[in-house]
C-alpha cells in the first residue's frame, strides 16, 4: 500500500472540509472495497477521511412505510433490523447475503452504492425500489445516480448520507452468486407497488452496470406470476461476457432469477 | 506516523505506526501477538479474523489507525486461567485442525457465530457463515462438527446458569 494520511471526521461538515483541503482524498467507510484496492496498489489516495464515527450517518428509521437508512449502516445492521424486516424483508435478505460475516460487520450501504460495482447487490435494490440517494448537498433518484461501471452522479467531495424509499407491497431479490467471490453473477430485484406498477432491476449482468428491464416489467405488470417471464426476450447484446459466464448464459440467468424473485416476493 | 491507543485482550496498548499500517501487522509486529495470521492478499481467507468492539472483522483489511480507540480480542485473549475456551477445546476434541494455519481465524469466527446464534446454530448456517474462512487441509467437516459441539455446550452452559 502506498503512503496515505488518515483523518477521522466526527460530523459531515468536518468530513467535507477535510476532503476539500486534501490533494487526492477519498472517503473511507467500511473499507471493504477501498482497503483491498489500496493493498493491491490500484488506488493511492493522499488522504483518507473516515466516516465511521459520524453519528448523523447512522441508524435505520421506519415510519409507516417510509424507510430511511443512514449511509454508514453496515450490511449486518440492515440484515438484522427488525423494523426494516417488518416492511421490506427483501432488503434485509439481500444484505444478509453480501460477502461473509466479517465483511458484513464493516461494509456499509453508502460505500457499496458509492462504489457501484457492476456485480454489487445494493444498486439493484436502490433502482428497483426507486430509492432517493441523499447526499450532503442534494437528493438524487436512483435512476439518475448509477451512471455506469463504477460511475455515479456524485461530485467531487460529495458524501452519501442516507438512502430513502417507500416500502412496496411486494419485493424480492434473487442472486446467482459467483461460487468463489459470492458477488452476483446475475442478481434481480423485483418490486410490485400497491397500484400494480412493477420495477425489475438487474445487477451483475450489464456491461454498463445495473439496469432496469422494460420487457420484464411490462410482462409482470400485466401478469404478476413467474410464468409471465417465459415469453420475454432478454437481449444478450449489452451483457457482460467473462470467464465466469457468457452473455447468453447471463441473459438466461436474468430470466431465471426474475422468475425466482417473483415466486419469492 | 500516528500514535495510537487501543485495548487488546483487556490490556491498554499504545504504539507508533504509519497511517497505512494494517491492523494485522500492528497486532503481529508491534504487539508481538503472532497468533493472528495472514493467509491472502484479497480479503478472502479469514486467517486474520479478530474481534473488534464485539464483532468479527478481517484485520488484514482494516488500518490500525481505524481501530484506534477500539477494543480488540485476538486468539491469545480467548482462554482464561490456562483453560482452553470451549471453542478451542471443541476444535481439539473434534480434530478441527490439521496444519493449524487457518485455525485462529476459524476459532474467532466460530466464537462470533455462537455469539449471534447461540445454541440455535445448525449445520447449514455454520457452513454458510464459513464463507469468509478458507481451510486448505480439513475439508471443513470437522470444523463444522467442532463449532456445532461448542455451540451446544455453550448454549447448555448458558441454560444451566439461568
Ligand atoms: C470478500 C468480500 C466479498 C464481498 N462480497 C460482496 C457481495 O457479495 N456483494 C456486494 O454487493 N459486495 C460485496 N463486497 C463489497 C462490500 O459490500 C463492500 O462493503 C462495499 O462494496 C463497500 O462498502 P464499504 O463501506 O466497505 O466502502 P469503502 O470500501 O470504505 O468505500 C468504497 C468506495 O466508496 C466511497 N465511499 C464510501 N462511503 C461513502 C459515502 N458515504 N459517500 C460517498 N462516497 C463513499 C469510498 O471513497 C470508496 O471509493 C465484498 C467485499 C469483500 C472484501
Ligand atoms: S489475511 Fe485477511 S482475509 Fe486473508
Ligand atoms: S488446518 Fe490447515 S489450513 Fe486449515
Amino acid at each position: 500500500m502506498y503512503d496515505t494520511n488518515y483523518h477521522r471526521a466526527s460530523s459531515i461538515d468536518e468530513a467535507v472540509n477535510i476532503m476539500a483541503a486534501a490533494a487526492e482524498g477519498k472517503y473511507l467507510s467500511g473499507g471493504m472495497t477501498l482497503i483491498p484496492t489500496m493493498k493491491q496498489r490500484l488506488a493511492a489516495p493522499s488522504d483518507l477521511v473516515d466516516l465511521r464515527h459520524i453519528a448523523e450517518m447512522k441508524g435505520i428509521a421506519v415510519d409507516g412505510r417510509s424507510v430511511r437508512i443512514g449511509a454508514a449502516s453496515t450490511h449486518e445492521e440492515v440484515a438484522t433490523s427488525a423494523a426494516l424486516a417488518a416492511v421490506c424483508p427483501a432488503i434485509c435478505r439481500l444484505a444478509a447475503h453480501i460477502g461473509d460475516p466479517h465483511v458484513r460487520h464493516m461494509g456499509t450501504i453508502g460505500g457499496s452504492i458509492a462504489n457501484n460495482d457492476p456485480a454489487a447487490d445494493y444498486p439493484a435494490a436502490m433502482l428497483a425500489l426507486d430509492a432517493v440517494i441523499v447526499t450532503d448537498r442534494r437528493e438524487i433518484s436512483a435512476g439518475d445516480f448509477f451512471t455506469g461501471l463504477f460511475e455515479t452522479a456524485l461530485e467531487d467531495g460529495e458524501i452519501i448520507t442516507a438512502v430513502r424509499f417507500e416500502a412496496p407491497a411486494r419485493a424480492a431479490y434473487q442472486k446467482f452468486p459467483n461460487p468463489a467471490s459470492r458477488y452476483a453473477m446475475t442478481g434481480v430485484f423485483v418490486v410490485r407497488r400497491d397500484d400494480g406498477g412493477v420495477r425489475v432491476a438487474v445487477t451483475g449482468a450489464g456491461s454498463d452496470g445495473v439496469f432496469r428491464h422494460p420487457g420484464l416489467e411490462a410482462a409482470l405488470a400485466a401478469n404478476w406470476s413467474p410464468d409471465a417471464v417465459a415469453n420475454v426476450m432478454v437481449d444478450a447484446t449489452d451483457l457482460l461476457s467473462d470467464l465466469h459466464a457468457s452473455a447468453a448464459y447471463r441473459a438466461n440467468l436474468v430470466k431465471v432469477m426474475t422468475k425466482r424473485a417473483v415466486a419469492a416476493a | 506516523m500516528a500514535k495510537i491507543t487501543m485495548t487488546v485482550n483487556g490490556r491498554q496498548v499504545s504504539g507508533l505506526c504509519d497511517d497505512r499500517t494494517l491492523l494485522v501487522h500492528f497486532i503481529r509486529e508491534n504487539l508481538g501477538l503472532t497468533g493472528t495470521h495472514v493467509g491472502c492478499d484479497t480479503t478472502q481467507c479469514g486467517a486474520c479474523v479478530v474481534d473488534m468492539d464485539g464483532q468479527s472483522v478481517k484485520s488484514c483489511s482494516i488500518l490500525a489507525v481505524q481501530a484506534a480507540g477500539s477494543s480488540i480480542t485476538t486468539i491469545e485473549g480467548l482462554s482464561a486461567n490456562g483453560e482452553l475456551h470451549p471453542v478451542q477445546a471443541a476444535f481439539k476434541a473434534h480434530h478441527g485442525l490439521q496444519c493449524g494455519f487457518c485455525t485462529p481465524g476459524m476459532v474467532m469466527t466460530a466464537v462470533d457465530m455462537i455469539r449471534r446464534h447461540g445454541s440455535n446454530l445448525d449445520e447449514a448456517t455454520v457452513r454458510a457463515e464459513l464463507e469468509g474462512n478458507i481451510c486448505r487441509c480439513t475439508g471443513y467437516h470437522n470444523i463444522v462438527q467442532a463449532i456445532l459441539a461448542a455451540a451446544a455446550e455453550m448454549g447448555g452452559a448458558r441454560h444451566a446458569a439461568e
